[in-house]
């Protein structure tokens, strides 16, 4: 008489859990948005001046609301306003000269929530990737991920992504 | 009579069950590879917003973190509900971020120390005031390159 439990569906049980495992288990990615901060300098900035059509302001305050070139903006029309603002395709006399020229600037406040400052930040960034990647499309007909570096170079010297933070204003209650 | 007699006698009908190990080696295999471990206790709630111009973090040894959120529930008693920066395992103010990174910037071998990333873990909800506190702490401290972690979404049309 053999008595050996029969261990073959055994494989069969670890497969299912292993595929149970693989199905379920989500690998935990680092990512986010990529920033480069100014260097300090303990020396006042030096004054610039720059013609008011080629910078764009935008404003966040403390209630989370988008003031942008003095307009009050909703977010998600500011990435096709800053894409806009940046090519202006139609030579617009208020947007900017040249997208060289072109400057982003953000300021926030204090009290500003930071999943507002992202959101924005992200839609900046979106508007420039996406002149990117039309620009990559026009030039070498191929999208941006494939370009080689120096392609990428030359897109990004016709449209160099300039964000310039300002100090936060300190109106608003923080938490 | 039939082509396919029934083999009579004492055929043993076990299946063989040597593959198993592999198997339970291969699980094994997996965790190992897949699993993250988590070195550092988180002491404060981070629920990262969403974004979707992302850049993935490569080299996990060029990475130091900073948590910014309000202490979980077993530290609130101690520490209140204000947002709280947490570095390495415990609480701390934006002053002692110069000390924090030079402590990871001796572990980065050197011609790498230009790449170190600073990765900002923080909460949705939390204000900027502390948050611009931590930035100017890492601009001083020569720390410029940081990424805003966030979770992965579709670009708005």
């Amino acid at each position: 008489m053999n008595n050996e439990i029969n261990a073959g569906s055994m494989a069969d049980i670890a497969f299912l859990l292993l595929i149970f495992f693989l199905v379920t288990t989500v690998i935990a990615e680092d990512k986010g948005v990529l920033v480069k901060l100014p260097p300090w300098s303990d020396e006042p900035p030096p004054e610039l001046t720059i013609n008011t059509r080629n910078v764009y302001s935008v404003l966040v305050n403390a209630q989370n609301q988008l003031l942008v070139r003095n307009e009050p903006m909703e977010i998600s029309k500011l990435k096709e306003n800053t894409k806009l603002f940046i090519t202006n395709p139609q030579k617009r006399a208020d947007l900017s000269e040249d997208p060289t020229k072109a400057l982003v600037s953000l300021k926030n406040d204090r009290g500003t929530n930071y999943k507002t400052y992202l959101e924005v930040y992200n839609e900046l960034k979106a508007a420039y990737n996406e002149i990117w990647e039309d620009e990559a499309a026009k030039r070498f007909s191929r999208p941006y991920e494939e370009l080689t570096k120096t392609q990428r170079d030359e897109i990004s010297a016709a449209y160099p992504l300039v964000i310039s933070e300002a100090e936060p204003t300190k109106f608003g209650e923080e938490n | 009579m039939s082509k396919f007699n029934k083999k009579q006698g004492n055929a043993n009908p076990t299946i063989s069950t040597a593959s198993l190990p592999d198997i339970v080696f291969m699980l094994l295999f997996f965790f190992m590879v897949v699993t993250k471990m988590r070195d550092t206790e988180l002491m404060v709630g981070v629920n990262t917003p969403q974004a979707s111009e992302l850049t993935k973090l490569e080299k996990k040894s060029l990475v130091n973190f900073i948590f910014i959120g309000r202490p979980t529930a077993k530290f609130r008693d101690v520490y209140g509900t204000k947002p709280r920066i947490q570095l390495g395992d415990k609480f701390s103010s934006p002053d002692d971020i110069p000390l924090f990174l030079e402590k990871h910037r001796v572990t980065v071998p050197e011609g790498f120390k230009d790449r170190i990333i600073t990765s900002l873990k923080v909460d949705g909800e939390v204000t900027m005031g502390i948050v611009s506190d931590v930035k100017t702490s890492l601009r001083k401290a020569g720390q410029i390159k940081i990424n805003y972690s966030a979770k992965k979404r579709e670009r708005t049309k």
